[in-house]
């Protein structure tokens, strides 16, 4: 290729029109995906669209699937069956250097033996862009990931920060459609990781690029991603905004893999005024909102989120609380964690099970707080309880 | 590096050290002063003198060994390094094949097998090719021996290497040719320099696999040094002895600054 006849090439590529935000065509089809390892289906039959310009999380517990979905969108593994659409196009079986997706390392593998501005031109050396778009493309991405004086160092001269700077740069320097990162924030320290999370997002919108992220890390998912999908042995159990998921939970596993839940096991009893009474073993009858969906089996489950149940001495006393018909348990507290901004709290029902309370510490004075062997009323309104199918 | 702070050895560490340093290098010292020996008898000292140099070289069935122990080493390290780096990489970057353990293991045989079974199993099958037995059934012979080295060592190296670098390196653009290329060969290069000059010294110090696959009229320097000590030692055999010590002693030193320079780039060590 002459330099004019690369450049024009380059040129196209970057005056690509940005991910049209088409209503219903999705950036990126996953349809009926299958790779199997063995008898062993890391990934079994999953379907999903991601839109353009979406921030997506992949969240799941290690072993579920997630990391290989990620790398067949990267090319690093070919599906066994189904089809992997980008733009309209399959690219099920496309190699990965002719994907315009990039990847971003859970390890970050950087090249130890070129330097930082060295590893970010690599991307751009191999698409052929003329040396002054490429001097100028790497000072913009080192200006973005904010590594200006470091661009002389060699990857083990920086701390672990700065290497995942120089991987978020590398793998952005190419423009791609989609960005792939695998657990990229895994090895840093809490703070750090935090941080890293806003200035993610931050990117991300100003790009306008589609991110898709791996991680295991339910936070991290909630506070990066606009839409979550739940992954569990090779299916996704639910995919939905982070509110959704935590409130509104699709299945008992998702509950439960999702924060912190109380669940109790019930036969549906009866159905009134747009309630339904639950007779559980642990906790009594319990009234419930009705759901949406109408509830078609007998035999269903409660879910509870601790910050939901409320502790009181006496049981809540105000009439316009008691007029909700609210449900209320009694119990002894038997643990209190205290985790600075709020404080966990195990209470013994007089059935035996455990309830989990979790209250804010909204005042700096202990007046509101109870200790070990105080009997107290949990309390919890229908609106507070999700019920599940089983 | 010492485990303790102190840099000092006690009396009993430098005692270990001096007794067991002069076993290893006292002949060789003694051999390197006699070759300097001005006497006509190997054993009896007559003051120094380079005069077994010059007869050296002038010494031409000497020289002439020599220039094709040279070759020999060359060739044959070169078709080793090559042979024996697609080997490694194939073994440790292949995917998981069936009967990988018995290949590595089989890489790895020649190893421990004794020389003379080596060189009498290379000389029945170039007998039974009917090859004209020379030069290149000698650098043949070197190259199945030290093959196995580079591998070992080249091997090692990758091992010690971070596999998704060239994962990387295909995401940003580069053909699998391409991502080894410019991911994986700069990292195992200086590795691939100290198989090399391993390779090198193997078969410039064979005596056994070239004594058995050589023919007439192509002598390597130690088939030509062994056959004149039988018939007496002379001075100058000292003589050139010096000089291969002295050459091998650079190579070995290239070679581990080489594997050195190859740490420093790489994140982990890289076992020579």
């Amino acid at each position: 290729m002459t330099d004019d006849a690369a450049k024009a090439a380059w040129d196209a590529d970057s005056a690509r029109p940005e991910p049209q935000p088409a209503a219903d065509v999705p950036l990126l089809r996953i349809d009926a995906v299958v790779k199997k390892f063995g008898a062993f289906r890391a990934v079994d039959r999953l379907s999903l669209d991601i839109r353009a310009g979406e921030f997506f999380a992949l969240l799941g517990p290690s072993g579920c699937g997630k990391t290989t979905l990620l790398r067949m969108l990267a090319g690093f593994e070919t599906p066994d069956q189904g089809r992997i659409l980008l733009d309209g196009k399959d690219i099920a079986q496309v190699l990965p250097h002719q994907r315009p997706v990039n990847m971003m390392f859970q390890n970050y593998a950087l090249f130890p033996h070129l330097n930082v501005r060295d590893n970010i031109a690599f991307g751009l050396k191999r698409a052929g862009m003329p040396r002054p778009q490429h001097d100028t493309r790497v000072a913009e991405m080192v200006a973005l990931v904010k590594l200006e004086g470091l661009e002389k160092r060699k990857p083990d001269q920086l701390s672990g920060g700065q290497k995942q700077r120089v991987a978020l740069a590398r793998s952005l320097a190419r423009r791609p459609q989609v960005l792939l990162l695998d657990e990229p924030l895994a090895a840093l320290d809490k703070k750090l990781r935090e941080s890293t999370q806003l200035e993610l997002m931050e990117l991300q919108r100003r790009l306008g690029l589609t991110f898709i992220i791996v991680t295991h890390d339910q936070e991290e998912a909630m506070t990066v991603a606009g839409r979550i999908g739940v992954m569990d042995a090779g299916r996704l159990e639910q995919v939905a905004t982070p509110r959704e998921l935590y409130e509104a939970p699709g299945s008992r596993w998702v509950a439960e893999f999702v924060g912190d839940v109380n669940l109790f096991e019930g036969q549906v009893e009866q159905r009134e005024n747009s309630r339904l009474a639950i007779a559980t073993r642990d906790a009594g009858t319990v009234f419930v909102a009705e759901p949406r969906q109408p509830v078609t089996k007998a035999s269903v489950c409660v879910a509870i989120r601790p910050e939901k149940v409320k502790l009181s001495r006496r049981g809540p006393a105000s009439d316009a609380v008691n007029a909700r018909a609210i449900n209320r348990l009694d119990g002894v507290v038997t643990d209190v964690g205290y985790l600075g901004g709020l404080t966990t709290y195990k209470v013994k029902l007089d059935s035996g099970a455990v309830l989990r309370s979790s209250m804010a510490n909204t005042a700096r004075l202990d007046l509101d707080a109870y200790s070990p062997g105080q009997r107290v009323v949990a309390w919890f309104t229908p609106d507070d309880c999700v019920v599940l199918e089983q | 590096m010492m485990a303790r702070g102190s840099n000092k050895l006690s009396p009993f560490n430098i005692t270990a050290l001096a007794l067991g340093f002069s076993f290893l290098y006292l002949p060789i010292v003694i051999l390197v002063i006699y070759s300097f020996n001005a006497s006509r008898l190997v054993t009896v000292w007559g003051g120094w003198s380079l005069r077994w140099y010059v007869e050296f070289f002038n010494d031409r069935a000497m020289l002439d060994a020599a220039w094709m122990s040279f070759r020999v080493a060359a060739s044959s390290a070169t078709l080793a390094t090559l042979l024996g780096t697609l080997a490694a990489v194939a073994l440790s970057r292949g995917a998981n094949f069936r009967g990988r353990a018995l290949f590595s293991g089989m890489l790895y045989a020649p190893l421990v097998m004794p020389e003379v079974i080596t060189g009498l199993s290379l000389l029945l099958l170039f007998v039974a090719l009917d090859a004209e037995r020379g030069f290149w059934t000698v650098t043949i012979a070197h190259t199945t021996l030290t093959l196995c080295f580079v591998a070992v060592v080249v091997q090692s190296r990758l091992g010690a290497l971070d596999p998704t670098l060239e994962e990387a390196a295909m995401d940003l653009g580069c053909d699998p040719l391409r991502a080894f290329l410019a991911a994986t060969l700069p990292l195992i290069l200086p590795s691939i320099a100290a198989g090399w000059m391993l390779a090198f010294t193997l078969s410039l110090d064979d005596l056994v696999i070239a004594s058995f696959t050589t023919g007439p009229g192509s002598s390597t320097l130690p088939i030509r040094i062994y056959s004149e000590v039988r018939l007496g030692v002379k001075p100058e055999i000292n003589a050139i002895c010096t000089l291969i010590i002295g050459a091998i002693a650079v190579v070995i030193v290239g070679a581990s600054l080489a594997a050195k320079l190859s740490d420093a780039r790489g994140e982990s060590a890289a076992p020579l």
